[in-house]
């Protein structure tokens, strides 16, 4: 039995038949949609390298069926950039050298830019760090993730004022 | 004896210091941060299948029965790959062709020697599809009882540590040392079973065309597994290609060539289409290698000023029923302290788990984390403080080889540590400092040690007629920075700007650049671009200083300096040439050369050689609970010369981090009945999250080494885990007063611990 499902992914409609209700929402962007920069690093939501936005909000894509995101509005790492241009907090990661391997960091990316439209963490490091918890890095990278997400948080919304007034 | 080394400076052509040592940006980060960054798994080609492995339940005995009737029935699945139909292989998997070829599993036979063991290949049509199909195998087996832990079998002595390493080695009479001693230790530490868990799950694409086998696999030695699978499926070496421009992480797990990528190979064989073969997370606690358990007992004796007078350092392992990788715990003694006597002596026995293998700091992390508890716990005894200890105790020379060191800047290291850490403002006694909110606060130092190791490579250097330059070697970049550290390098081996050279690595085509791994990989792949570049520069200076017409004819005494893509005299800079116009005069397209890295032996002979940190921490204790959390972390390092501060820095933090999580995360836990490992996931096996290191600080201590390599690079890797482990357990008995010398540190051993409620 065929399922098919309706998705908007990085701003473009994507109409999916699925031959397979199991199929998760990561195995659709990695396998289906060949969309790989969302990595798999543990399948079962411990691991946060998986990380994605839906309807604005960060999941872990392993621990979603993708059939139950039909209509759903997706953002993955290869979404952020625009015109040539990297988000503030892709720009940020690279000069605080918040990765090594970089095999965690499209997961910490996405996890970043949801933690920095949560609004929770202000500018207290402490918070930002406990809200970047749910995405491991083995190559311990933390100091550099800590300083890239507020220095891009403080980035944004420079921009923010500027584009208010 | 001592043999008279020159020693080395770089060639009289290279000028140094243009792109080496700046602290630039990683030139992977813009692939790294929008997903473009290809790793091994990120590729699809056409016509691919999924192969999923079936792993073994069980620790030891034999698989009966698969149910392959219910795998194949499954829509979807394509073939079940069993030793019934596996392909050929042209050796033997438990053949030993050379100390640093690892026995595998390749299916050869229903035998089970640990858990997790692949028993079986399904591949499908679909991922999900080989995933259901794997779990319908339901196995059934003829099981025996699983042998785990260290002492459930006969222990020996091995032939060799790590691989081929002596298992002892001493010097002076311990015995006689500890009996003169006026204080004495005798304390023994427990290390646990830890497993790499890089981020990335390893995995494999292969492609067969005819005898040509094309393969996307991260590892950390190109040119070793090509050859490695060459060797297992009787090709000719220039018939496999890998391409690994990307690990996501290696930590020692993927340098060596292990069963579930053979068996990726011989699925896609199998069905003769391309095969992904990704491991679970779990499947990577058994086939692909770990950090084996220790027991390891230090003796110490000190005379009336604190000065040792023997040190016998002894570690117990385990390695596999079938395989020899011996966890070097006790050499950790070999390097950091003087004293009359010495010995380290290891003992090993065999248990139902796979085969150990190099972990980041192999032998280094698990025997400095008992070192420099029982130095602690010595200097306690004498009532010293543990870095006044440490001092006293300074080796001028390498303690049991008595060689000097090429360099050694530990004591730079000691003194800056402790000036930015403060740590003359700490208390002698344990349990005297509290913070605002009543958490018990201590404060703990740790000795970092690691070899600074040289491997052997190859680089190919080409200055083009446009006066750009190409660099090719095969790097591994595991995440230290390879992309960019080694194109500064190749950079200032022609003289040019980074962006004028082009810097290829990361494929199985290119020269062997050897393996990422000991720390060593920047000085070796390094100093093989050095020479390539060099042997360039030596060409290109010949045709200029032969030339008449040429404004450096003349020069060749005198020498030129190679620069922004031109030749300066050395006497007499305002006299040049650039690259093109030489090139062009002489009509020439290109100029290669060829360039190889590799320990001189003669200094190898005389120098002994390590990279020395040390490193300080802060711990708050929880008074109540016994939570435990590391507030502060200091290290400063002496590795040589820097390449590229950033990268390093990170290399630093890293390392030190794992070193928190040696302490305090991690660890894994067998099931004494099943044999398997209970916490093989990343929910029950702790590493560090952010929110566990608040504050992480590494400093960069000059040292200037002519001996390592023409380039004066030491390793910075690993040197991180060491010390660190020491530093924030000997935190932890400062702020509580209890000693707990098995690691990890758990609020258990704190909260039930008498002197802890005291």
């Amino acid at each position: 039995m065929n399922f098919s499902i309706s998705l908007i992914v990085n701003g473009e409609r994507r109409n999916v038949e699925l031959d397979d209700p199991r199929v998760t929402l990561l195995d659709l962007l990695r396998e289906r949609l060949h969309l790989t920069g969302t990595k798999k690093g543990c399948d079962r939501g411990q691991c946060g390298a998986c990380t994605v936005l839906v309807n604005g909000r960060r999941i872990n894509s392993c621990l979603a069926l993708a059939l139950s995101h039909d209509g759903a509005e997706i953002l993955t790492i290869e979404g952020l950039a625009k015109g040539g241009e990297l988000h503030p907090v892709q720009a940020a990661f690279i000069e605080h050298d918040g990765f090594q391997c970089g095999f965690c960091t499209p997961g910490q990316i996405m996890s970043a830019i949801g933690l920095i439209q949560e609004g929770q963490a202000g500018d207290d490091s402490e918070r930002v760090r406990e809200g970047m918890s749910g995405n491991l890095c083995r190559c311990s990278a933390y100091r550099g993730i800590t300083e890239a997400v507020l220095d891009a948080q403080t980035r944004l919304a420079k921009a923010h004022r500027r584009d208010a007034a | 004896m001592t043999l008279e080394i020159t020693p080395i400076h770089a060639s009289p052509h290279i000028r140094h210091g243009s792109n080496a040592g700046q602290p630039l940006t990683r030139r992977d980060g813009i692939l790294k941060v929008t997903g473009a960054a290809r790793y091994a798994a990120d590729n699809n080609p056409a016509g691919m299948l999924y192969a999923v492995l079936a792993v073994s339940s069980i620790a030891r005995g034999r698989v009966t029965y698969l149910d392959l009737d219910a795998a194949k029935a499954h829509p979807g699945v394509v073939e079940v790959m069993t030793r019934a139909n596996r392909p050929p292989l042209a050796l033997d998997p438990d053949a030993k062709t050379t100390p640093f070829s690892f026995r595998f599993e390749a299916l050869q036979n229903d035998l089970v020697r640990y858990a997790n063991q692949p028993i079986a290949v399904v591949i499908g049509s679909t991922l999900e599809a080989a995933t259901e199909g794997a779990a319908l195998l339901a196995p059934r087996y003829e099981a025996e009882p699983a042998r785990t832990g260290l002492d459930s079998t006969e222990s020996f002595v091995p032939a060799a540590v790590r691989l081929i390493s002596p298992p002892e080695e001493r010097v002076g009479d311990v015995e006689k040392g500890l009996a003169a001693a006026i204080t004495q230790v005798d304390a023994t530490y427990e290390t646990p079973a830890q497993y790499h868990n890089a981020m990335e799950p390893h995995a494999i694409v292969a492609t067969w065309e005819g005898d040509a086998l094309s393969i996307d696999m991260p590892t950390q030695g190109l040119a070793l597994s090509q050859a490695r699978i060459a060797e297992i499926f009787g090709l000719a070496i220039e018939n496999v290609h890998i391409r690994s421009p990307f690990l996501g992480g290696g930590f020692g797990s993927k340098g060596v060539m292990s069963g579930p990528m053979v068996l990726g190979i011989l699925a896609a064989r199998l069905v003769g289409k391309p095969v992904k073969l990704v491991l679970r997370r779990d499947q990577m606690y058994g086939p692909v290698g770990h950090r084996p358990p220790t027991r390891q007992r230090l003796r110490l004796g000190m005379d009336g000023e604190g000065r040792l007078t023997a040190l016998h350092h002894h570690a117990k392992t385990v390695t596999s029923t079938f395989d020899d990788f011996v966890e070097p715990a006790a050499e950790a003694s070999h390097v950091l302290y003087a004293s009359p006597a010495i010995a380290t002596t290891h003992e090993a026995s065999r248990i139902d788990i796979g085969t150990p293998l190099f972990m980041r700091a192999p032998g280094e992390a698990s025997g400095s984390a008992a070192l420099e508890g029982a130095i602690d716990e010595a200097a306690w005894a004498c009532r010293m403080d543990p870095l006044e200890f440490r001092l006293r105790n300074y080796a001028e020379v390498e303690p049991i080889s008595g060689k000097p060191f090429s360099s050694k800047a530990l004591r730079e290291c000691y003194a800056e540590g402790a000036r930015h850490f403060g740590w003359s403002a700490r208390p002698l006694e344990p349990r005297q400092m509290r913070d605002d909110a009543g958490f018990l606060v201590g404060w703990g130092v740790g000795t970092a040690t690691f070899p600074a190791l040289v491997f052997q490579a190859k680089a190919r250097a080409v200055l083009k007629r446009d006066g750009t330059g190409l660099v090719e070697t095969s790097a591994a970049d595991m995440g230290q920075g390879a992309w960019t550290a080694l194109a500064q390098l190749a950079a200032d081996s022609l003289g040019l700007d980074i962006d004028e050279v082009e810097f290829r690595a990361g494929s199985s085509d290119l020269p062997d650049a050897g393996i990422a791994g000991g720390s060593a990989h920047t000085a070796t792949a390094g100093t093989a671009i050095h020479a390539a570049g060099g042997d360039v520069i030596s060409r290109l200076a010949e045709l200029a200083t032969r030339d008449e017409r040429s404004p450096l004819f003349g020069a060749g005494n005198a020498g030129v300096l190679a620069r922004g893509g031109r030749l300066f005299r050395r006497d007499d800079e305002s006299r040049s040439e650039s690259y093109a116009d030489i090139l062009a005069r002489a009509g020439l397209a290109d100029i290669e050369g060829r360039g190889e890295g590799a320990r001189d032996p003669n200094a190898a002979e005389a120098y002994a050689m390590h990279s020395h940190g040390a490193v300080f921490a802060e711990v708050k204790v929880d008074p109540d609970l016994g939570q435990v959390r590391v507030t502060r972390l200091v290290g400063a390092f002496a590795a040589g010369r820097v390449i590229n501060p950033r990268l390093v820095r990170s290399q630093y933090y890293g390392g030190m981090i794992w070193g928190v999580s040696f302490a305090l995360h991690e660890r894994a836990i067998v099931d004494h009945r099943s044999g398997r490992v209970l916490n093989a996931d990343l929910a029950e096996y702790h590493i560090p999250v952010n929110a566990d290191v608040p504050s992480v600080e590494a400093l960069l201590i000059e040292e200037d080494d002519p001996y390592v390599n023409p380039l004066g690079i030491k390793g910075v890797g690993e040197i991180g885990i060491t010390g660190t482990v020491g530093a924030v357990a000997n935190a932890v008995w400062h702020a509580t007063g209890v000693r707990v010398r098995s690691i990890p540190i758990r609020i258990e051993d704190l909260a039930m611990g008498a002197e802890f409620a005291g």
